[in-house]
């Protein structure tokens, strides 16, 4: 290493000689950080997406790689938002990553006191046959007058505002057909 | 006006910075100094729950100086309309409107009708449309009346709307709103001025709410104010104008357009009553009203096209396209109604998707006490929240109210796939429908809503295949049929997509217009204002076009109903010959050499359809939409000033006292609304208020509302280290006043009290809550964020759990913006002994005396 390039690797001597004054750029890259790429930069993709807090509808970017989600950033593109995202929107990377984010059906039985682990499929199985059994008991067909009811009073579901429409319509149709009326969400509340 | 919009908006909030920045003066009305507030031009302090008597206020201003936009009002909205002489005003029944049933509690809107009309009031049942939140069918804009009905241009007529609003708002003069609301008469007269100078052929007002509005037991009737308001200043269906409901989840909006709602279906179909719509025929004609104006007449359309894509091949003419199979209303089965039936018992099952009631509900106690009485629950989120652990460290686990080793309830808690994790849309606030592409799949057992619903409802079909019970077959034959992909079996969410928007039955071609659905079984549309949003077989909803490449309304971002339409109404934006207003407010306008509608948005009207035209007699429907009427879904065309169907509690916004108020209402015998919902039971006891005796024991008013670093019932933000390092603690805020009357220390510890419950957390002494003068003495307020629970990495005491049951009549949303509370100093007492201490409070108050239930969890007969 010759003289020259041994100062010219010291940053100080770069943020006085340079264009750089301040210090705040070029003048202080190391080798290390002059290689650092952008997680950005080395996604294998990018999803258009939304913002799931308020309602505003912020545009995000989400990049992902390997299968997971690697950053969440402001979609500049968008006319609503202009890239911009506030602290909870900047934070959804967080959401959709945090550790405490549930992987597995939990149950809990009649009268126990701990949680415990149980198969989806098996929870489905015991959900569907649950909702069956909650129709056929509190199934009202008729009312006093003969005039048709065609419903049951024995299940409620309460959701809605952070879903997709999509989900929201089959929601909608199949509790419709189920002939469950206490469908509410937040739009209630 | 009831929105903190920096706080809880703040990206939205840009655009007023923007417009700040360009000469717009910004104007916030709110009880606390708030983010929003260091942003104005202008703060106003107020009462909570005061807000009909200040925008009274500017109503009367505007009208005794006659600063109403006069060619916009005459033109296009009701002010010339004539009422029935029947009609009388709470001015001359202090309080009240005609047509009171003080039994019911309930009106008889009869009188309230246009002269000539009286009929069309008869038929309203206004104890079922209060039991089924009937008005909540306007979302989708437009009441009903008859078309053409008798009208005075120059506004002279003692009984025409004008002169009948100019009279009810009299009395509501800034001495008045300075004893009501507590704002000081000079700076009330400032607002007036403000607001009244942005109107007219060359400017414009906008005005914002959000649930600092909707929250209240006459909240409707606040926006109706709002929009009272904005309709005599010229300010709907222009470009910088209009009302803006800033809604605060992702698609909270699709979630009212495709309801999660019980009396609605989608495209805000009514759910069909037991007696009024017994069959097809009286269904529809109830929705479209046959001889009023407007787009509402196709509703066979919309309502035939609906079932037909329910049930499919199943649905025809002749079985009335199964419209039978249609669950029934009978009354209130809105989530309140249904807590409390929990409570009784009556409840098999819940699911919970995406929402934590035990935290985000009014009356958190109810709330949990109902779920620890049901024999199953679902929760489908991403975090274990507090309606998921209730029966484990919920609060009542403490005070031995649920007694987990006694609670039956049985809990499946299934993890939800987050908003990355799937495809599909959301509706924002204003209408606007964004497609999201999905960027990773879900882990483990997190899956979508989309597939546990559509999975569910495979599974529920294969066992009731075999079945022979009529009742089954509107879940055999429903149309299940949707298309799935990958390992995890995901159904396509295009495809659901795909039958929202709408096809022909004999080709299976895409939709593009509402106005191509038919009554006769030939189109399917599972949301008839959707419809366009696939038009072409192109998901319009994914389209993004960068506002760097596009005019400023963005039209080709996105899509929003109906029709891709950015501003509502926009007829309004020319001037009744069809020119714009000025060239500064150019929107939408008549091309006379084309023949034809143009402008920047896609404009609200027929696009050929002249100024000049006017509808031949005996007309109804489209066809009577006179080339002046840019109200297109209202009956008569017409900005309702004067609503005189929709409304249970009135035709005219009036000021009544909140539920709970320290104060007797100054301008009318009749203190609080009449009309309100309440639920009179020992679980859901009220503090009083004036006349009734007691009312000091709650003296001060608390509110509440949020941070701009949580989001609702904390789920998505009390469960992220960011955020919760960003806003670690539950607090309340109490001016330097109150804080030393009471004894308060900034950052001690301090609890609310009410008849429901006492909440604890940290004090914030603070100018930001300014004592107010009210009624001759001084009112003290406190606020509260409502995020807390004892979930997540900040724990604290839930807000919501201090807040009592009673509903808008209209919409069935609680009053959660204002209460009556005491503030003490110190934490509040632990265990058993809390239920004692606020059972201390109700019997000094002279309410309820009888504990809240206790879960004995017997369990019911069928099991």
């Amino acid at each position: 290493m010759g003289v020259r390039t041994w100062i010219e690797g010291w940053p100080v001597y770069r943020q006085l000689t340079g264009e750089d004054p301040l210090g705040r750029g070029a003048a202080a890259q190391s080798p290390v950080s002059h290689e650092l790429l952008p997680r950005t930069a080395e996604a294998d993709g990018v999803a258009r997406s939304v913002c799931p807090y308020c309602a505003v509808g912020c545009g995000q970017r989400v990049f992902h790689k390997d299968g997971k989600v690697t950053q969440i950033e402001g979609d500049p593109d968008s006319p609503i938002s202009r890239g911009r995202l506030c602290p909870k929107g900047s934070a959804s990377k967080n959401l959709v990553t945090s550790p405490l984010r549930q992987k597995h059906v939990l149950y809990r039985r009649p009268y126990a006191t701990e949680w415990e682990r149980l198969d989806l499929d098996q929870a489905m199985d015991m959900i569907a046959d649950r909702v069956v059994a909650a129709r056929a008991q509190t199934w009202e067909d008729r009312d006093s007058g003969g005039r048709p009811l065609n419903r049951t009073l024995g299940i409620a579901s309460l959701g809605g505002a952070t879903l997709d429409n999509e989900e929201n319509y089959l929601i909608k149709k199949l509790f419709t057909a189920l002939g469950a009326l206490q469908i509410e969400n937040q739009a209630r509340i | 006006m009831g929105s903190n919009m920096a706080e809880a908006h703040p990206v939205g909030f840009q655009w007023v910075m923007e417009a700040k920045s360009r000469g717009a003066k910004v104007v916030h009305i709110d009880p606390r100094f708030t983010r929003t507030s260091a942003l104005a031009d202008t703060y106003v302090p107020l009462r909570a729950g005061t807000d009909i008597a200040f925008l009274g206020g500017v109503i009367n201003y505007v009208l005794q100086n006659e600063l109403d936009f006069r060619e916009y009002v005459t033109a296009y909205t009701n002010a010339a309309t004539i009422l029935s002489d029947d009609y009388v005003d709470a001015e001359d029944l202090d309080g009240l409107f005609s047509g009171f049933d003080e039994e019911g509690r309930q009106y008889d809107p009869s009188s309230w009708q246009y002269a000539g009309h009286e009929e069309s009031g008869r038929s309203q049942d206004m104890h079922s449309q209060r039991e089924t939140a009937s008005p909540m069918q306007h979302e989708s804009h437009g009441g009903s009346t008859y078309a053409h009905p008798r009208r005075d241009l120059t506004l002279q007529d003692p009984r025409c709307v004008y002169q009948v609003l100019k009279r009810h708002y009299a009395r509501y003069t800034p001495e008045m709103v300075e004893r009501v609301c507590g704002v000081p008469q000079d700076t009330f007269r400032q607002v007036c001025e403000t607001w009244a100078a942005a109107s007219g052929r060359e400017r414009t007002a906008m005005l914002v709410y959000s649930v600092g509005w909707t929250q209240h037991s006459v909240g409707v009737q606040y926006i109706r104010a709002g929009a009272v308001l904005q309709l005599l200043l010229g300010n709907v269906g222009r470009p910088g104008g209009g009302v803006m409901a800033l809604r605060g989840h992702a698609s909270i909006q699709g979630s009212t357009d495709i309801p999660t709602l019980f009396n609605l279906l989608p495209g805000y179909l009514p759910m069909p009553h037991h007696s009024q719509h017994e069959t097809l025929q009286q269904w529809v004609d109830a929705i479209r009203h046959p001889g009023q104006e407007g787009f509402w007449a196709d509703a066979g359309a919309y309502g035939v096209s609906l079932l037909k894509a329910y049930w499919g091949d199943a649905a025809t003419a002749e079985n009335d396209y199964c419209f039978d199979r249609l669950p029934r209303l009978t009354g209130d089965h809105g989530t309140y109604r249904t807590v409390l039936d929990m409570i009784d018992g009556k409840v098999k099952g819940y699911f919970l998707l995406g929402q934590n009631p035990a935290v985000g509900s009014a009356h958190g106690t109810a709330q949990r006490l109902g779920m620890a009485n049901l024999d199953w629950l679902v929760v489908r989120d991403l975090f274990l929240i507090e309606s998921a652990t209730f029966w484990k460290d919920g609060p009542e686990v403490a005070t031995g109210e649920i007694v987990p080793e006694e609670c039956r309830t049985e809990v499946f808690f299934l993890p939800a796939a987050s908003h990355v994790e799937k495809e599909g849309t959301f509706t924002q606030t204003q209408r606007l429908l964004q497609w999201r592409e999905k960027a990773v799949e879900p882990e483990a057992d997190c899956r979508s809503e989309l597939w546990f619903f559509y999975h569910l409802g495979v599974r529920i079909r294969d066992r009731l295949a075999s079945s022979t019970e009529a009742r089954d077959r509107a879940v055999l034959d429903l149309t299940w049929d949707y298309p799935t992909h990958g390992e995890l079996d995901e159904p396509s969410a295009e495809a659901v997509l795909r039958e929202i928007n709408g096809y022909r039955v004999a080709d299976g071609k895409p939709l593009s217009s509402y106005t191509e659905l038919a009554g006769d079984g030939s189109t399917v549309c599972g949301c008839w204002i959707y419809c366009g949003v696939y038009a072409d077989g192109v998901n319009q909803a994914a389209r993004r076009k960068s506002r760097h490449e596009q005019d400023e309304v963005a039209g080709e971002w996105g899509w929003a109903w109906p029709a891709n339409r950015r501003i509502l109404y926009n007829r309004a934006s020319a001037d009744p010959e069809g020119r714009p207003w000025s060239e500064r407010k150019k929107y939408v306008w008549w091309d006379a050499e084309k023949g034809e509608w143009t402008g920047a948005d896609v404009p609200d009207f027929e696009r050929t359809k002249p100024p000049s035209y006017v509808p031949p007699e005996g007309s109804s429907g489209v066809e009577a939409i006179s080339g002046e009427d840019p109200f297109i879904m209202q009956g008569d065309g017409k900005g309702w000033l004067f609503a005189s169907v929709g409304l249970v509690d009135g035709p005219l916004p009036t000021h009544y006292e909140p539920a709970e108020s320290p104060f007797r209402n100054a301008l009318y015998g009749q203190q609080a609304n009449p009309a309100r919902k309440v639920y009179d039971r020992a679980d859901n006891v009220t503090n009083p208020s004036p006349p009734e005796e007691h009312s000091d024991v709650f003296p001060i008013v608390l509110t509440t509302s949020r941070l701009t670093e949580h989001h609702t019932a904390g789920g998505m933000s009390r469960t992220l280290d960011y955020l919760a390092e960003l806003q670690p603690a539950m607090f309340m805020e109490v001016s330097p006043e109150l804080a030393a009357e009471r004894g308060l220390e900034h950052l001690g510890w301090a609890h609310v009290v009410t008849a429901r419950s006492a909440v604890e957390a940290r004090v914030l002494v603070t100018d930001r809550l300014a004592p107010l003068r009210v009624d001759g003495r001084v009112l003290h307020q406190v606020w509260m964020p409502y995020h807390w629970g004892q979930g997540g990495l900040t724990t604290g005491d839930s807000a919501n759990d201090l807040i009592g049951i009673t509903l808008d009549p209209n919409v069935l949303i609680q009053e959660s913006k204002v209460a009556t509370c005491d503030v003490r100093p110190g934490r509040r007492p632990t265990g058993p002994e809390l239920v004692a201490y606020v059972e201390g409070y109700r019997r000094r108050a002279g309410v309820g005396g009888r504990p809240l239930p206790v879960v004995t969890a017997t369990p019911s007969e069928e099991d």
